[in-house]
């Protein structure tokens, strides 16, 4: 039983190294149908990383070893990190090790790493980048938590596991405040993830790059671990939140193999929606100022408390 | 065989008496202080040679008092026949001076050890001053700790308080230094007056200054409260809680560097103690409505520290802000654990109250280390300014290295210690919805938002201090040539770097140490997880976290990675100049500095600073920018009341008219007037 658990999570994390660039390129090609220009193919950030791990690596003259460590550190996050979701499974041995508080820690600690990576080199662009980065994060730190708290009010725990068990077995709750926390949660993935309206992924105009100034000075097969560890960011913000709002499909405790099937249909299906969603609000979005982030967090914030306050005040009793 | 019995009873005679053999531990460092006279100003006598010896007598109380706790034999107590007439010194050793004890140990040998490798000769005071002073004051706070009647934990807090304030000032030759050394020895002395009532109002009439009587005295609710607000006051002015904090950023930076560590890393400590002492031991009567003012004030002294540390352009100044914050975050969880407490949810108060112990431990160990690099970047630069460090990590791999460690912990960052405390402190906070008041229900989730902005933001800082001092380039030459840490410092960094990693990979001992005192204070110690290899506070369904897996995993893909990039693909690289967006015209000016990395929190909190700007005009031949930032409570707390006493003095000046006759005059109205009292 525990063997197979164990494949499970092994299954688990391959699934996520190898879907995350799909999921990428999922949005990129939604994006480029909604603005009218020909889509890129969907195998686009294969074709990427591929050619930027055969590449020589170009390295600055003072790099010291935490920047070529610092790639490896991110992957190894997001690897944990995807270990930790459940997407497909609930069974997961390795979920224990952290439940979703911890999860924004291992967050944490990758951003500080790519921000020291940033300030490595010593240019005016890695700098700024990670001051920008830093102040993104410790913003929607705070409203992510507010999340966190209202699952814990309806569901009772913070482990993502037990979590969605609890969910899954109590399928006919809807109260409002779960509306208020994914309202929240959305805008703290658009705002972690480096995309728009809080940055932009695909610029390089430096008054308005965050993400892209940090990563200015690597190359070839840093660069490639650092593109593929941010799409798995994405990808594991996407499944935090399938997890927590759509948790339908997840093969629950003692799952067999038809039923892991049909969680990896519906998670493909779930992750589709989930990826032209997010294409969307991107398309019809504006970049905001970097002086406007706070604000948007702040409201990110404000509508988690919310949920919280509507939940308190409805009084409704926690499930589980 | 026989030598072996006799090892094993004395061995076990020595268990018996393990507060005996504490004391004759601590009696120790007052040797050492002596033997420091002896060849004052031999940097090889007492540096070399005698520090390590204190360190030493550090490791034997920290295992001295982890084998205490660890047994979980119950309180032993003594009484010396020393101290005045009819007052013979009262002791005790529980489990609450137990785990003080082993933080004063744990961090106080890396400390001795790094101060032993620091000390050179022609800085300010003699070394055997500053020896006798350092030991004096290390065995001062274990008596703080050991200390069972009022009149011994006075002595020892002002011996305390003296000592340090010695050496704050051994460079007493520069007027900021005797400054900040007057504002230190004043804001203690405020605070030791408001201790010394606070001990007069719990004797509850019994004119008993044991802290015994003082257990077993009957408070009414309004004196238990008023010795509470006295006890807060007086143990917030020595841990740096807002608005008493008005001296840290003055004294750390002005002390060495070991005694900057001591200060922020053991002696806050001494505080958090007093207060739990008092709090939870010596007062019956608790009230959730403590919690409640506890509770704010930690937290809004946690924002505000790190708020104010994120703007600091001295790397001292920055961490002694940051100390001002994790003393927030301390007792913050007091606070919680209080309010839990007086409310009956009694393990909820347990998990709170560990919280706020380990986060004592872990901030004595993260934050003497990361005062002990900034001594290493001091001998190495002569610079405390962040605008003129920079790439230090070429020169300076070791300390770079020790001092990420440092960072990443007190960033709260998995799987380091920094995290699983605020990790505790996290889940205690979400067990408030359970606390009988729907109005303090609705307000403190709002209070667990606060303490992670403070986290975030604790990071934030962390990134600036390591960024700016030890990555980038050197933003003068002369840094290019700045030396490595000795091996003595290097030994007492990684001392403490190890227990960082320790406590964040196996956070069980240390839960389980706290539970000690959690079920000493309040009856209740948090439900231990069968599994030793995570912690799961209240239960493994709710929440769980293993520091173990944690590293395990990372460590396993980094290694599995980088064989894979290397087995398929290659491993060649080439060294060019930095690509910069291809802008060649690069100094080493233009990266960020201090300033400009805590503009965003300037801009974004620009309420809690009052700051003083120049900018240069676009015409300016020679463009200088200053900004001076201060905060709101000098100017609406301090200044008043320095005015109002000054203004008192003055009005009573006349009196001193400088006549003799005059004075015997006085002194006849006040003998007259007692005698009346008296009549």
């Amino acid at each position: 039983m525990r063997g197979i658990a164990f494949v499970w999570q092994f299954g688990e994390v391959i699934l996520a190294v190898a879907l995350a660039p799909l999921f990428s390129g999922w949005i990129a090609q939604c994006r480029a149908w909604m603005q009218n220009r020909t889509a890129p193919p969907l195998t686009q950030p294969y074709r990427m990383l591929h050619k930027l791990f055969y590449k020589d690596a170009a390295l600055a003259t003072n790099a010291s070893r935490l920047f070529r460590t610092a790639p490896y550190v991110l992957f190894g996050t997001m690897v944990l990190a995807a270990a930790i979701i459940p997407s497909v499974v609930t069974d997961l041995p390795f979920a224990r090790a952290a439940d979703a508080i911890a999860l924004i820690g291992l967050f944490a600690t990758a951003r500080v790493f790519q921000a020291l990576a940033a300030m490595d080199i010593g240019t005016a662009f890695g700098t700024l980048g990670a001051r920008r980065e830093m102040m993104i994060g410790f913003l929607a730190e705070p409203a992510m938590l507010m999340v966190f708290f209202n699952a814990f009010l309806l569901f009772g725990s913070t482990a993502l596991t037990t979590l969605v068990d609890n969910r899954a077995t109590h399928p006919s709750v809807i109260d409002p405040s779960v509306i208020f926390a994914a309202i929240a949660f959305i805008m703290v993935l658009l705002a972690e993830n480096a995309r728009i309206p809080i940055d932009n992924p695909a610029t390089h105009l430096e008054l308005t790059m965050i993400h892209e100034a940090m990563v200015l000075e690597y190359s070839a097969r840093h660069l490639a671990l650092i593109e593929l560890a941010s799409s798995m960011k994405l990808f594991n913000y996407a499944c935090i939140g399938l997890s927590l709002f759509l948790p339908w499909g997840i093969a629950i405790h003692g799952a067999h193999v038809g039923s892991v099937l049909i969680a990896l249909a519906a998670l493909l299906v779930k992750l589709a929606f989930c990826g032209a969603g997010i294409a969307l609000i991107e398309s019809v979005s504006a970049k905001l100022r970097i002086f406007r982030a706070p604000e948007f967090m702040a409201m990110a914030f404000l509508i988690a408390v919310l949920g919280l306050l509507v939940h308190l005040l409805l009084g409704a009793n926690t499930i589980a | 065989m026989l030598n072996a019995h006799f090892w094993a009873t004395s061995l076990g005679s020595v268990a018996e008496h393990r507060l005996s053999s504490t004391l004759l531990i601590v009696a120790c460092w007052p040797a050492i202080a002596l033997a420091c006279l002896f060849r004052a100003r031999s940097i090889r006598y007492v540096a070399r040679f005698l520090f390590p010896l204190g360190a030493l007598i550090c490791v034997a109380l920290f295992v001295m008092a982890g084998s205490f706790l660890m047994s979980g034999h119950g309180p032993e107590v003594l009484t010396l026949p020393l101290g005045l007439p009819d007052l013979p010194f009262h002791l005790r050793l529980d489990a609450l001076s137990a785990f003080f004890l082993i933080i004063l140990g744990l961090s106080g040998a890396g400390i001795s050890t790094f101060a032993a490798g620091y000390f050179r000769s022609g800085e300010g005071t003699a070394p055997g001053l500053l020896g006798l002073h350092y030991h004096i004051f290390l065995a001062s706070m274990a008596v703080v700790m050991l200390a069972d009647d009022a009149y011994l934990f006075m002595v020892a807090w002002e011996t305390m308080a003296l000592t340090s304030y010695f050496l704050v000032t051994s460079q007493h030759r520069i007027p900021e230094i005797r400054r900040a050394g007057f504002l230190y020895l004043l804001m203690a002395h405020l605070g030791a007056v408001c201790i010394l009532l606070s001990f007069g109002v719990m004797q509850g009439g019994s004119w008993q200054f044991t802290l015994d009587a003082m257990r077993s005295a009957s408070l009414t609710p309004f004196w238990a409260s008023v010795a509470f607000t006295l006890a807060l006051l007086g143990f917030g002015a020595k841990a740096g809680l807002v608005p008493m904090h008005v001296w840290l950023p003055e004294a750390h930076p002005a002390a060495p560097s070991p005694v900057s560590a001591m200060m922020s890393g053991l002696m806050l400590k001494t505080a958090i103690y007093g207060l739990l002492r008092v709090t939870f031991d010596l007062l019956h009567v608790r009230f959730w409505q403590w919690g409640v003012a506890v509770l704010a004030l930690g937290l809004f002294s946690a924002l505000f520290g790190a708020i104010f540390a994120a703007v600091q352009t001295d790397m001292k100044r920055l961490l002694a802000y940051s100390s001002i914050e994790n003393v927030g975050l301390i007792f913050t969880g007091i606070g919680l654990s209080i309010l839990f407490a007086g409310s009956n949810l009694r393990l909820f108060g347990a998990l709170a109250l560990a919280a706020a112990l380990i986060h004592a431990l872990n901030h004595s160990l993260f934050k003497s280390m990361l005062f002990l690099t900034t001594g290493s970047v001091l001998h190495a630069t002569r610079q405390r300014s962040l605008g003129k460090l920079g790439g230090l990590i070429r020169p300076m791999p070791w300390v770079a290295a020790l001092a990420l460690i440092g960072t990443l912990a007190i960033a709260g960052l998995p799987p380091l210690n920094g995290f699983v405390s605020e990790w505790l402190l996290l889940q205690s906070f979400l067990y408030t919805p359970q606390l009988p008041h729907a109005f303090i229900n609705m307000l403190i989730p709002l209070g667990a938002a606060a303490l992670a902005l403070t986290v975030a933001l604790a990071a934030y800082v962390m990134v600036k201090f390591y960024g700016i001092i030890f990555l980038g380039n050197a933003r003068e030459t002369f840094l290019a040539h700045a030396h490595d840490a000795n091996w003595l410092e290097r030994v007492g960094l990684s001392w403490l770097a190890a227990g960082c990693i320790a406590i964040g990979v196996q956070p069980q001992l240390a839960l389980h140490a706290a539970g000690k005192s959690t079920g000493m204070l309040l009856g209740q110690t948090i439900a231990p997880d069968p599994s030793v290899w995570r912690i799961a506070p209240i239960a493994p369904e709710q929440a769980s976290y293993s520091g173990w897996i944690f590293l395990a995993i990372i460590l396993v893909t980094i290694a599995v990675t980088f064989l894979l990039v290397r087995l398929l693909a290659h491993g060649r690289i080439r060294r060019t100049a930095a690509w910069d967006c291809g802008y060649p015209w690069q100094t080493y000016r233009m990266q960020d500095t201090a300033e400009g990395f805590g503009q965003p929190i300037r801009h974004m909190f620009g309420a809690f600073f009052r700051m003083e700007r120049d900018l240069p005009a676009p015409t300016d031949l020679t463009p200088r920018y200053r900004v001076h930032i201060e905060d709101h409570f000098w100017r609406a707390l301090y200044r008043p009341v320095a005015a109002a006493v000054q203004k008192m003095a003055d009005a009573v000046s006349f009196l001193q008219g400088g006549r003799l006759a005059f004075y015997l005059l006085y002194s006849f109205i006040t003998l007259l007037g007692l005698l009346v009292f008296v009549l």
